[in-house]
Formats: C-alpha cells, sequence, structure tokens
C-alpha cells in the first residue's frame, strides 16, 4: 500500500511541477496511440462497412480472422512489424525503425482487428433494410454510410474505445519497433519498464497513474459523446 | 389518369440463379393509387425495391418518365419516396425524422422546417414534434414513416405493406386518413399488401402478384368480379372453387354440370368447355328447405347440409355439404333466426350473374 501511496504521491509532484520529461513521455503516448487508433478507424470502418452491407464471398472467414486479431500476441507484432521495417527488410528504405512512426505502424496492426470485429457486428446489429430505407430517402451512398454510423454509434465508439485502449496499453511491440529511446519513442508503457527494470518503483507508479488517468480522461470524452443524443 | 410516369418491361429479378420476379409489363400512371396484392413470398417487396431503383433486375428495364433509369440514379431515386412495413426511424426526435429527407437533399433548414411543421399536421402528431423517435407506438412511429416520405413531395409514392404491423384500429385510423392524404398531394402511388381490404379501400387499380408473376391487373371491380385463374380467384375471396364442363348455351346464360348438379352462370363460354365455377361466400343465400318454397330471381338451388359453422369477425362462414362444398358468409343475426348448426338441412340459392367462370385452359396455368 505504502509504494501505491508513494506512488500517487509522485504521480501528483510530476503532474504539477511541471516536469518536463513526464510531460514529453506522456505526449508521446497521446500522439502515437491517438495517431494509431485513428488509422485502425479508417481501415477498419471502411472494412466493416465492406463486410455488413456489401458482404464479400468469404465473409464469414474474413470476420473471422478479424474476431481472432484481437488476441494478436503484441510481442509477435512487434517482431513482425521490426522484422520488416529493418534496415534489410521488405520496408526498410523507409528508415522508419526506432521511430514514433514505427510504434503508429505496431499499435494500428494490434487496434485496427479490434475496431473492425466490434465495428462490423455493430453495423450488423443494425435492422437489416434500415439502409435500403436511408437510400430511399435520397441519400448517397457516402449520405447513407454516415447515418448508419450514426445509428450504431453507440456500439461504434465502444469499438474505438477498444481500439484506443488496445493501442495505449501496448508495451511489447512499441518497445521492440520503437526501441524506447528518450525523447523520442519513449511511452508511457516504455517508460513504466524501464523505470521498473531500474528498480525506481515510485516513479514507475507515478507513470502507471499517469496511464491510468490519460486512459480515463479519454475514455471518459469517449464516452460522453457515445451518450449524447443527437436532436437531428 | 394519364401517361405512365414509371414502368417496368421485361424484368427478372434473380436469387441463387433462380427467377423471382418475372414481369413483362407494369405501368403506373400518374395520379393513381396502384395497389399490389399477393401473399407472402408472392415478389412485392422485391417489386417495389425495383421500381425504387433499389434492386438491380437480371434483365429488363425501369423506365422513368419514359427514360430508361439506372439502377442507384441519385438524382431520380429524389423523385421516389418509399414506405416500409416497419417505420425503419432514425434515432432522433420526430421532426428530425420528417425532416431527414429533405436534409440530404441540401434543403435549407429553416425550409425544412417549415415542410415538417405542415406534414407533422397533416398526419396529426404536430404534438410529437419533439420526442424521441423510441418511444412511438406502432401508429405514431408509421405516421411519422409517412410524414417523412411525403415531406419530399415524390413523384412516386411506394408504400411496403405499411399497415401491417398495426393493430386494427390504429390501421383503420391511418387508412383514412392516408387516403384523405393520397387524394391531396395526386402522387402516383404504388401500395403492396397481403390484404384485400386495404388494397380495395386505396386502390384505384388492382395488381395481384402470384409467385413472382403479375396475374391480373385491372379494375378492383373488374379482378374481384372475374379473376381469371383459380388461384388469383382464391386469393380475392372466391371460396367456392368447382370442376364442371358446359352442357349447355343459351343467349348468355350457360349451364355447367358441376358433379351430380347443374349450375346456371352468365356467361358465353361455349358448351364443352371445361371451367371452373367460382363463387363468392356473400353471394350465397341460405334458406331451411322447408321453407324454400317462394320463387326468387336466383336461377341457382342447390339442397345441402350444414357440415361447420365457423364465426369470421361480425358473421359467421358456413360450410355445406352439396355435393362438394359450399362456403356461405351470413350474418350472426341470420344465423340464430335459421338456427343454422351441423346438420341443418338447408338450400342455397344464387344468382346466375354471380357466378364467374374461368375456363380451365387459364384455370390449368
Amino acid at each position: 500500500m505504502e509504494l501505491i501511496w508513494e506512488g500517487v504521491t509522485e504521480a501528483l509532484h510530476l503532474i504539477f511541477s511541471g516536469d518536463a520529461y513526464v510531460y514529453e513521455v506522456t505526449l508521446t503516448s497521446l500522439t502515437v496511440s491517438g495517431s494509431a487508433t485513428a488509422i485502425a478507424l479508417v481501415i477498419g470502418l471502411g472494412i466493416a462497412s465492406l463486410l455488413a452491407f456489401r458482404p464479400p464471398p468469404g465473409r464469414t472467414l474474413a470476420l473471422s480472422a478479424f474476431n481472432a486479431g484481437m488476441a494478436l500476441p503484441p510481442v509477435a507484432v512487434g517482431l513482425i512489424v521490426a522484422v520488416l521495417l529493418w534496415r534489410t527488410g521488405p520496408l526498410g528504405q523507409l528508415h522508419l525503425l526506432y521511430t514514433p512512426a514505427a510504434i503508429v505502424v505496431a499499435q494500428a496492426v494490434i487496434a485496427t482487428p479490434v475496431v473492425t470485429a466490434l465495428s462490423t457486428a455493430a453495423l450488423q446489429s443494425l435492422p437489416s433494410r434500415l439502409r435500403l430505407q436511408i437510400m430511399a430517402l435520397g441519400a448517397s451512398r457516402l449520405q447513407a454510410t454516415w447515418l448508419l454510423f450514426r445509428e450504431a454509434r453507440l456500439s461504434l465508439l465502444a469499438a474505438a474505445m477498444a481500439g484506443f485502449g488496445a493501442a495505449i496499453s501496448e508495451v511489447g511491440a512499441t518497445i521492440m519497433v520503437g526501441g524506447n529511446i528518450k525523447g523520442s519513442t519513449r511511452t508511457l508503457t516504455s517508460a513504466i519498464v524501464l523505470e521498473g527494470q531500474q528498480g525506481d518503483f515510485e516513479t514507475a507508479m507515478a507513470f502507471s497513474i499517469i496511464l491510468l488517468a490519460l486512459i480515463f480522461v479519454v475514455i471518459l470524452t469517449f464516452t460522453i459523446v457515445q451518450q449524447r443524443r443527437p436532436q437531428s | 389518369m394519364s401517361q405512365p410516369i414509371l414502368a417496368i418491361r421485361d424484368v427478372v429479378v434473380e436469387r441463387a440463379g433462380r427467377a423471382i420476379l418475372e414481369i413483362e409489363t407494369l405501368e403506373i400512371l400518374s395520379g393513381e393509387v396502384l395497389a399490389i396484392v399477393g401473399p407472402n413470398g408472392a415478389g412485392k417487396s422485391t417489386l417495389l425495391l425495383v421500381l425504387a431503383l433499389l434492386e438491380c433486375p437480371a434483365r429488363g428495364d425501369v423506365l422513368f418518365g419514359g427514360e430508361p433509369a439506372r439502377r442507384g440514379d441519385l438524382k431520380l431515386r429524389r423523385r421516389l419516396a418509399m414506405v416500409f412495413q416497419e417505420p425503419l426511424l432514425l434515432d432522433a426526435t420526430v421532426e428530425a425524422n420528417v425532416r431527414s429527407g429533405l436534409a440530404l437533399r441540401g434543403v435549407h433548414r429553416a425550409e425544412q422546417k417549415r415542410r415538417a411543421a405542415l406534414w407533422l399536421e397533416r398526419f396529426a402528431i404536430s404534438h410529437l414534434a419533439g420526442r424521441s423517435a423510441r418511444t412511438l407506438s406502432g401508429g405514431e412511429a408509421q405516421r411519422t414513416s409517412l410524414s417523412r416520405a411525403l415531406v419530399l413531395e415524390p413523384d412516386v409514392l411506394l408504400l411496403d405493406e405499411p399497415f401491417a404491423a398495426l393493430d386494427q384500429p390504429t390501421r383503420a385510423t391511418l387508412i383514412d386518413d392516408l387516403d384523405a392524404i393520397l387524394g391531396q398531394t395526386g402522387a402516383a402511388t404504388v401500395l403492396v399488401t397481403h390484404d384485400r381490404e386495404e388494397a380495395l379501400r386505396l386502390g384505384d387499380r388492382l395488381g395481384v402478384l402470384m409467385g413472382g408473376r403479375l396475374r391480373q391487373i385491372g379494375d378492383p371491380s373488374e379482378i374481384f368480379a372475374a379473376p381469371v385463374d383459380e388461384d388469383v380467384a382464391a386469393f380475392v375471396g372466391v371460396e367456392t372453387i368447382l370442376s364442371g364442363r358446359i352442357r349447355s348455351q343459351e343467349g348468355g346464360l350457360a349451364a355447367v354440370s358441376v358433379g351430380e348438379h347443374t349450375v346456371e352462370a352468365a356467361s358465353d363460354e361455349p358448351v364443352g368447355a371445361d371451367v371452373l365455377v367460382c363463387l363468392r361466400p356473400e353471394d350465397i343465400v341460405l334458406a331451411p328447405r322447408d321453407e324454400d318454397d317462394r320463387p326468387t330471381s336466383a336461377r341457382n338451388r342447390l339442397p345441402g347440409v350444414v357440415r361447420r359453422v365457423l364465426p369470421s369477425g361480425p358473421h359467421a362462414r358456413v360450410e355445406l355439404d352439396a355435393g362438394f362444398t359450399v362456403i356461405a358468409l351470413v350474418t350472426k343475426q341470420s344465423l340464430e333466426e335459421l338456427s343454422l348448426a351441423p346438420g341443418s338441412a338447408v338450400v342455397a340459392s344464387f344468382k346466375a350473374t354471380a357466378v364467374h367462370l374461368i375456363p380451365h385452359r387459364r384455370a390449368a396455368t
């Protein structure tokens, strides 16, 4: 208990003393995980629309793959992304390894199946003829898709929250492709690992508390948007 | 009535390689209400989706104003509106739902609100404008759905069994209101339903769709009086359908052998023709056999025995054994006054003009 209490105290001290290191690590976490979630949403919602409204042959197989993807081992993802981005790898010329962009790629790979699988289920749960009704009101395909997303927003925002949660809480792949470089690729999760390994449990606990608070604030924002009733 | 605003030619819709809708020609005239009736699975909803340019036929054309229309043509789709059996309202207020189609067309918000208010009033749901659509009763939701379609002032309104999910009193009131509103708007309307009463109440013309084919189309009274085949006859309420052969023909009065009896029918069918004899239950008059000695204009009198009496709303269906089965519809008062019960000996009489004959070659199609 003492360790937790000291961690809370240290966390408050770090936050309110304006510690540049803490703010930098927090900002990096928010930036890379936010970007990864945005990418996962774009790809995931696109695939979910296709699977839900214009089912291609083999939809069940594809859905099974995305459902299984929700349990992707982050370390395995990190290894594969690292191999792809390695200097001699197929994407080595992009020089992304050990950059924040590499972490974005790895976290997007982890979050995309989560967003896709949950979004597909959300869109499939809409009334089967709602899309036809919206089209019959004179909607273009884009307008119809937007209205259907709005109708499924409760579940779609839950999918977005799950995707963000998977991204920001990830550590194995982050360290493998980011290298945990201070001032560049160090995130809250990789900082917790580092401080813990170095025996500075107070700082590790402080970072953990900051991470939990950050997750809570972001999810709270999503939830407020989710629960708001549309007026038009 | 005027020119066809919407038409289909040689349309075939397939599912899994099987044709589920095959229609050579169907025209919807400006200002008319065309009611398409048919049993469940007849292809009625598919027909509406084709007309709404939301279903692509495997073959054939949809013509809008005489010109072929492409499936999904947004400009043409916006001249149509469709209401489904389920109201399928958006998760928003009633007013926002009614405005939704206008918003999709980019109509200015003030104009959206003005037109929505007008239609909310016409469907007597102005008091619900600010309510969430998720809290409406079935009748209120369907009124909202109809307002949402009609506010678009469509050239053609497509109605897919819009009253099917409503209870009887709600349905009756809504049908009355819609009938009056359609009379005012003058929008060409296609109503598909499995309910004959609805079709008769609202339709200027009637089409019977069965097994994916349009079996008959025309004036409702013509179809109900002279169905072209046995299936249509059964669907439009002919409950007694008997096989017979024309035995004699004299001045438009045919004598038809039906089992051991002879039925006289007002018909020009030739001697020797095999026919189906169709009788509507409401055209048959029952009298106790011992009191059936008064002369009447009814040419046909068949002695029989009551086999069953089945309640049918405010009336009763009486099933007779007259050597073949004959169904008569009587009021409950008549049932009591005549003491009709299983085993009662009665005479079923009907006029020759109440008999509709279907040549057997068509009955077999």
